[in-house]
């Protein structure tokens, strides 16, 4: 099993639900984030005042698949997020040792 | 038995003379209430302190951040309490009536408690508490501009103690210098609603403020952008539709002049938002929305000296050169010195109120659309001269005095929070209360 991590840019969130809805994924957890990366912060003006913000908003998107359906999500993610503009974000892949549903104690890939 | 004795027949005949001889000597003119004027002067009194609460109070809380939003609603509200019941009880005396050997500079205790402030009393063609309910929100309203000067870090006490001295030995006698039968009126300063009084005045203050109270923790490496511009623009709006109370009120009455005060209120604000915005977005690429509510404050504070006596095209000239000059003192100049005057108190309204000052000696000339210079004044430039006395005036006096007291205030209780109280944000450390609860 692999746990899936893609920062994405806000306004794509609904696509990308609906992209990994399409494929078959059944349950995705969202945190709103903030950091830099090549796409580097703004500055903000008040009066003369100029300010630099580092950190952007982002979506953290998680999803907990089978290995089977890993490139398929990568795809899916890509697909919908993809601006072409710096900034679009990044997909991180860990392996994953457990999952286990809360209600019914079940473990594995049942549980997914 | 009652029998008439000639001593007290002859109390009685000169109690009775005593009673006639003002009627006597105003039979040319008794003394009337016009309902036009005195219907205007209800509204326009009313619209003067919506300026402070809400507006000011909205507009200097829109620039503050969220942890110190409440403090500054709390320091306009509470010196619109403290400064109404000083105005009752000794400031509408002190301004407004005569000093007689001291009327140069400052009133009597003749009205002190508002005696003599009944329902038939007039002043002019109004009611004489409406005049004095009208010039108390003057009052009102500029110490409470100081308040932009020392935002998030003023002991709230210190404050109170501050402005109750500050109203006292600043804006009344400075009221009475200029409007009051003092020596600045006397000399033939044209300032119809306040350019010295109300905005130099504060300005300056707050400039003394800003110094002695010293920068707050961080800046200005800290990043201390407003914490909401929604609610500082629909401050400078009230503000904005306020002003008309302030200006045209400041005829005191329903008259022509009262309607051109309206009227070039109107277009300097205009042409002083407008000026703002250009300037930013030449300089920076992009028109910001804090950058037009505060030139549309800067052609307010500027066209007020001049709101009874410039013309039209005068008042435009009037709002370009407040706002440009503010502008440059708000960005540039500021950033240069180092001091914090937070939200901008002395560079609009200290700045424009000086700007708008000299200007109304230039464009109150019938030749430039004007109605007309000061009696016995010989010229553009002879005004101008008398205009920028009143402006050193203004500003010697009431820097040196707020200076002063400030200092006492620094030595005794002192005037600020400590870095904890500071850094926790103001609502909390002096309030208990937090703005949003979300």
């Amino acid at each position: 099993m692999k746990l899936v991590a893609a920062i994405i840019k806000p306004f794509k969130l609904d696509d990308v639900r609906e992209a990994l809805g399409d494929i078959g994924v059944s349950g995705i957890t969202v945190i709103e984030v903030k950091g830099f990366g090549r796409q580097k912060g703004h500055t903000e003006l008040y009066r003369g005042a100029e300010y630099v913000v580092d950190f952007l908003p982002k979506i953290k998107v998680e999803i907990a698949v089978d290995d089977a359906m890993v490139d398929k999500v990568i795809e899916a993610i890509s697909g919908a997020a993809r601006t072409g503009k710096i900034g679009d974000g990044k997909i991180f892949v860990f392996d994953l040792n457990q999952v286990i549903r809360i209600r019914t104690g079940e473990t594995g890939s049942d549980a997914l | 038995m009652y029998s008439l004795q000639p001593r007290r027949l002859a109390t009685h005949a000169l109690a009775v003379l005593s009673l006639l001889l003002p009627a006597l000597a105003l039979a040319d003119e008794p003394p009337t209430l016009s309902s036009g004027d005195t219907a205007w002067m209800l509204t326009a009194t009313a619209l003067v302190l919506f300026m402070t609460i809400p507006g000011l109070a909205l507009f200097y809380a829109g620039l503050v951040r969220s942890k110190n939003v409440l403090s500054v609603l709390m320091q306009c509200f509470a010196i619109t309490g403290l400064i109404t019941l000083i105005w009752a009880v000794y400031g509408y005396s002190l301004a407004f009536t005569d000093g007689g050997a001291m009327n140069d500079y400052i009133g009597s205790l003749d009205k002190a408690f508002l005696s003599g402030v009944t329902v038939d009393a007039l002043s002019g063609t109004i009611p004489d508490s409406l005049f004095m309910t009208f010039q108390m929100t003057f009052a009102i309203i500029t110490p409470a501009l100081i308040v932009g000067a020392f935002a998030e870090r003023m002991k709230f006490s210190a404050m109170l103690i501050f402005m109750a001295l500050w109203v006292t030995l600043v804006y009344i006698p400075i009221a009475h210098w200029v409007w009051g039968g003092g020596w600045v009126g006397a000399m033939g300063a044209l300032d119809f609603a306040g350019g010295t009084v109300v905005h130099i005045n504060a300005g300056v203050a707050a400039l003394m403020a800003a110094l002695m109270l010293g920068r707050r923790k961080g800046y200005p490496t800290t990043a201390m952008p407003p914490h909401n511009l929604s609610f500082t623009v629909i401050g400078a709006s009230m503000l904005w539709v306020g002003w008309f109370g302030f200006n045209a009120g400041s005829e005191l009455a329903a008259d022509g002049t009262a309607a051109m005060a309206m009227t070039v209120t109107q277009l300097s604000t205009a042409a002083a938002a407008l000026t703002w915005m250009f300037a930013e977005w030449i300089e920076h690429g992009k028109p910001s929305v804090l950058g037009i509510a505060t030139g549309a404050v800067a052609g307010l504070v500027a066209i007020t000296p001049a709101s009874g006596t410039a013309g039209p095209m005068g008042a435009i000239a009037i709002g370009f050169a407040g706002s440009l000059l503010a502008y440059f003192a708000s960005t540039k100049v500021k950033k240069w010195l180092g001091y914090d005057d937070s939200l901008d108190v002395w560079g609009v309204h200290g700045v424009a109120g000086i700007v708008g000052a000299i200007l109304t000696g230039v464009f109150a000339a019938p030749v430039l659309g004007g109605a007309g210079l000061a009696d016995g004044v010989d010229g553009i430039g002879g005004q101008v001269w008398i205009q920028l006395v009143s402006v050193a005036a203004t500003l010697v006096y009431g820097g040196l005095v707020s200076l002063a007291l400030l200092f006492l205030i620094k030595v005794t209780i002192g005037l600020r929070v400590t870095e904890e109280q500071e850094t926790e944000g103001l609502d909390l450390a002096l309030h208990d209360e937090r703005g949003y609860i979300i």
